[in-house]
């Protein structure tokens, strides 16, 4: 009775799963707050500018109220002034160790089109023919396009284009390149080959997500791939308790990702979307921030004795304990 | 004993992400960013 009391207790402590969309809403009604933008074709040109917002949200979108790291980081290496961005990398670091991918998860304006457009009634591909090698084409797209063409490929001032945002970003078509040209006459004037070159790009994003989850994030977003490095060491990070998964593989189904949390919890492809958590049945996969509980027990020195002191005597003190 | 080596590596790198966003602002770097992104990108949306 006790036992099916707290299973009870802990299933309610578990988030659930629209939570996630209403952060994302949420998050990206903040960072592109400026209506006005929206109304009259422009951009805040204010100094929250300067700051770097965790997503891919491009600043050339009417709304953004900040600036989008990847571009950001082509901006800074591509200027005469600078080889190497210490403030964007700095900034990618610090929110890669804090949170990781917890960014494409609830953060990224991107994403939440993506997972928006997945939830459209259409038959589902699990899984792409060649899609483990794909997976690593983010990586080159970071290397080639976000790093070594804007540093190297510069014109007779020393100045480099944003190459991704240039060529490949579809974040920056959709939030940007469309709502500004769609109520703007001089840059609907401007527009040419390269403009349809990218709405192509969205467009084929947008099929592809209704039929594959986040084929963006998972084959094309540098800025997931800086992320995913760091979600084996994030300080939020995923834990398998392996005395209590019975390898059922629910998780493994569930991950829309294609990973299997069994193996590896905090895989670079984990986007800390939380369904493996919410699936499993013995409650195995829990997610945890900096030292897990598990860990500082097994640092248990067994001489303290203050878990036992805190426990008012009502129940013996925690497994991994020595008094 | 792995999970303590995450944690303090997860630590480390936060700690150098803070003192090299302190080290860009020095820099100014921000100042690029500023300017970059309060105007228009026209290779962003496409214009080229």
């Amino acid at each position: 009775m006790k036992n099916k009391k707290l299973t009870k207790k802990t299933a309610n402590k578990r988030p659930k799963q629209g939570i996630r969309l209403w952060v994302q809403i949420l998050f990206a009604a903040l960072t592109n707050g400026y209506v006005n933008g929206f109304i009259q074709s422009k951009i805040y040109t204010g100094p929250t500018k300067a700051l770097c917002v965790p997503g891919l949200n491009c600043y050339s979108c009417p709304g953004a109220l900040g600036a989008c790291p990847i571009g950001s980081l082509q901006a800074v290496i591509g200027s005469r002034n600078y080889q190497f961005s210490f403030y964007i990398i700095g900034f990618l670091m610090a929110v890669g160790a804090l949170i990781g991918r917890v960014v494409c998860g609830f953060l990224c304006p991107f994403g939440l089109v993506q997972d928006l457009l997945h939830r459209i009634p259409v038959p589902k591909i699990k899984k792409l023919p060649g899609e483990k090698y794909l997976r690593y084409l983010k990586y080159v797209i970071l290397v080639v396009f976000v790093l070594l063409l804007p540093m190297f490929a510069v014109n007779i001032i020393g100045q480099g284009d944003p190459w991704f945002c240039k060529w490949i970003c579809p974040s920056g078509t959709l939030l940007g390149g469309i709502p500004l040209v769609a109520g703007n006459p001089d840059l609907q004037a401007a527009v040419g080959w390269l403009f349809d070159w990218k709405v192509f790009l969205l467009v084929s994003v947008v099929v592809l997500s209704m039929f594959v989850y986040r084929p963006f994030c998972k084959f094309l977003c540098p800025l997931g791939a800086v992320y995913g490095v760091f979600n084996p060491i994030s300080l939020y990070h995923l834990r398998l308790d392996e005395e209590k998964c019975v390898d059922c593989g629910i998780c493994k189904k569930t991950c829309k990702m294609g990973i299997d949390p069994r193996k590896t919890p905090n895989s670079p492809e984990c986007i800390r979307c939380g369904d493996c958590v919410r699936a499993c049945p013995t409650e195995a996969l829990t997610k945890s921030f900096g030292i897990g509980k598990k860990a500082a027990a097994a640092s248990c020195t067994g001489s303290c004795a203050s878990c036992a002191g805190s426990c008012a005597g009502n129940s013996a003190p925690k497994e991994g304990h020595k008094n | 004993m792995a999970e303590r080596r995450r944690y303090y590596m997860g630590i480390a790198c936060f700690v150098m992400g803070l003192a090299s966003v302190g080290l860009g602002l020095l820099r100014e770097e921000h100042l690029t960013v500023l300017k970059k992104a309060a105007a228009i990108c026209l290779e962003c949306i496409g214009i080229g």
